[in-house]
């Protein structure tokens, strides 16, 4: 396996790859992590993938969490919200952490698999499919080589070289505005907050965003508008008036990092390529509104991963591959669709469009109707794999009460248990069938976990017995997130979705399910 | 459903007073005291499929009306 792009999203694939027992070899052409802070919000999703791969405790400990965002719209703030958590998860909806420090992270997990390795300063050049395996042409400071693999990720970024030496596009819209992004140092008492602004008094008819970071760093966003000149707007002495203004005279900052930058809202048509799969930016784009660039690239490799290596374990068919591009376009239209109209919020495209903007935001200080249409990003949830033939549907009858379907992403609930406090430690990287109390006989327990595509058992309770895996609901959560009766199944897929659920246990159903997911009842 | 039959009593005080709200404005103020009602009766109306009625029910014959939208 060659994993092309050591960003957020080529590591975390390739340490997924490697607990997986995959020899993986990633390629990245620069010589280290990356400058400048870009990606900085990790949504509760990325961080519960992240745990899977043993990163998140790092990420959580030196990540910011806030929860109080404000908006202001010319000299006043007309509300704030507070994204308070739901009780009883190990994540928060989101924490703020440079990419710098989150791609760090991943590097030294990546170290400690020894099944993977990584070669900076290793440029792909080339790549041409042949009958089982894709030939890559790398230039590396010693000299030009060629490897040789069974599949090639391409997480090569927004531009990937890759995408473009098969001749491929990713198509979609360009928006036509710029905005001016700087990192800056700053040891002030300002709250750690999002604070975005609609036609500030200090930016006339533009919006800002100052939002904190790690190691007192704090993120600074200025809209700039279409006829800005990049080159100009780079320059410190037309920044550092725009951020005197923003944040008073008397404030104290350096600028550690700044860009200008335009951005685009596209994907390519397919995310499957022959031997060839695109994830992240490579495969899809989306504006910064709304933190659903990073993220969705990692839901993107938590798809793919499992998939691929049971693949190359020859325990599921090659068209199992193509669901990653069934499940993962709609989520890339849902993050498009998203940013789009943020974008559009932010940015309005013609005079009405502006009027009914500004309409919002001044009926927002008193309206709380109002303050739900002020979009100035809508933050990134997981996707829902609903429509997926992975899934198995529901038994004609059985009645769940909770948002829990095939092709939802397992719910977290804190339990005791073998593997901690928390219920997501125990759907660890293999098909995991939830019970709730002893349905499932010691027996049939040994079964699945003897079976080509195992299954592991957690058991809720109960009193006999057995081999499974035995967690308490001490809240009780669990039961009340999913549900739950004495008897009620859940199969979680290796990517911790939900892909079949029953009011009872039956054997021959649950193998039959997880054939079913493993891609077996395919056409 | 949009309800289209008379249901404001007496119609002619709501004309005169839709109409007295926009005296002394400019035409962008007018437009935004509109966007903001507009937002306001869509948010009493609730029902996405209403709305999309009466929005449908708004655009029509529009696009035939001449660009500069005003009388010679």
């Amino acid at each position: 396996m060659i994993v092309s792009g050591a960003g957020p999203v080529g590591l975390t694939a390739a340490i997924d790859l490697a607990q997986r027992g995959i020899d993986v070899l990633v390629l990245d052409d620069d010589n280290t992590v990356s400058v400048g802070s870009r990606a900085i919000c990790w949504a509760k999703r990325a961080l519960e993938i992240l745990d899977r791969l043993g990163c998140g405790d790092r990420l959580v400990a030196k990540g910011v969490s806030w929860n109080v965002g404000r908006v202001f719209f010319r000299d006043e703030q007309v509300f704030e919200f507070n994204l308070m958590p739901e009780p009883g998860h190990r994540r928060p909806a989101f924490i703020n952490l440079q990419q710098y420090w989150v791609e760090q992270f991943l590097v030294e997990r990546l170290g400690e698999l020894p099944q993977a390795e990584l070669r900076w300063q290793n440029q792909v050049v080339g790549v041409a499919e042949e009958a089982d395996r894709v030939a890559i042409s790398v230039a590396a400071p010693g000299g030009e080589y060629t490897l040789h693999a069974d599949w090639l990720i391409v997480a090569d970024g927004a531009r990937s070289p890759i995408r473009g030496m098969l001749g491929l596009e990713s198509e979609g819209q360009i928006f036509r505005d710029r905005f001016l992004i700087a990192d800056i140092h700053m040891t002030s008492d300002f709250p750690a907050e999002r604070w975005f602004w609609f036609d500030p008094p200090f930016h006339r008819n533009q919006s800002a965003l100052l939002h904190r970071q790690a190691d007192h760093v704090w993120r600074v966003d200025f809209q700039l508008g279409w006829d800005a000149d990049p080159d100009e707007e780079k320059k410190a002495e037309r920044i550092m008036p725009r951020l005197r203004s923003m944040l008073g005279k008397d404030a104290e900052f350096e600028i550690e990092w700044s860009s200008v930058y335009t951005f685009q809202c596209r994907r390519m048509r397919s995310f499957r390529h022959g031997r060839a799969l695109f994830v992240g930016d490579a495969a899809h784009l989306v504006s910064p509104f709304g933190a659903r660039g990073a993220n969705s690239g990692i839901q993107d490799v938590d798809n793919l991963v499992w998939k691929l290596a049971l693949v190359i374990k020859q325990l599921a068919p090659e068209q199992l591959l193509d669901t990653y591009d069934a499940e993962r376009c709609p989520a890339a239209d849902e993050n498009i669709r998203n940013s789009t109209r943020s974008t559009d919020f932010i940015t309005p495209k013609s005079k009405v469009s502006r009027t009914f903007r500004d309409a919002v935001l001044m009926l927002a200080k008193r309206c709380p109707f109002a303050r739900q249409m002020v979009n100035s990003g809508r933050l990134s949830v997981p996707a829902l794999l609903c429509d997926s033939p992975l899934n198995t549907p529901d038994v004609a009858g059985e009645i769940f009460s909770t948002g829990m379907v095939p092709g939802a992403p397992a719910a977290d609930a804190p339990v005791s248990g073998p593997e901690g406090t928390w219920f997501l430690n125990h759907i660890q990287n293999a098909f995991t069938l939830l019970v709730f109390g002893d349905a499932v006989s010691a027996d049939a327990v040994a079964a699945l976990a003897r079976d080509r595509l195992a299954c592991a058992v957690v058991q809720v309770g109960g009193s006999a017995a057995t081999t499974a895996c035995v967690i308490d609901d001490t809240q009780p959560l669990l039961a009340k997130r999913y549900d739950g009766r004495e008897g009620t199944c859940y199969l979680f897929r290796p990517d911790q979705h939900v892909c079949a659920r029953w009011r009872s246990f039956e054997l021959g159903q649950v193998r039959a399910a997880i054939a079913r997911a493993a891609g077996h009842a395919l056409h | 459903m949009l309800n289209t039959q008379p249901n404001i009593t007496p119609v002619d005080d709501f004309y005169q007073e839709l109409i007295d709200l926009h005296r002394d404005l400019s035409d962008d103020q007018s437009a935004v005291v509109n966007a903001k009602l507009i937002l306001l009766l869509a948010n009493q109306i609730g029902d996405l499929h209403v709305l999309r009625e009466a929005m449908r029910a708004a655009r029509e014959d529009v696009d035939a009306l001449p660009e500069s939208g005003g009388r010679t």
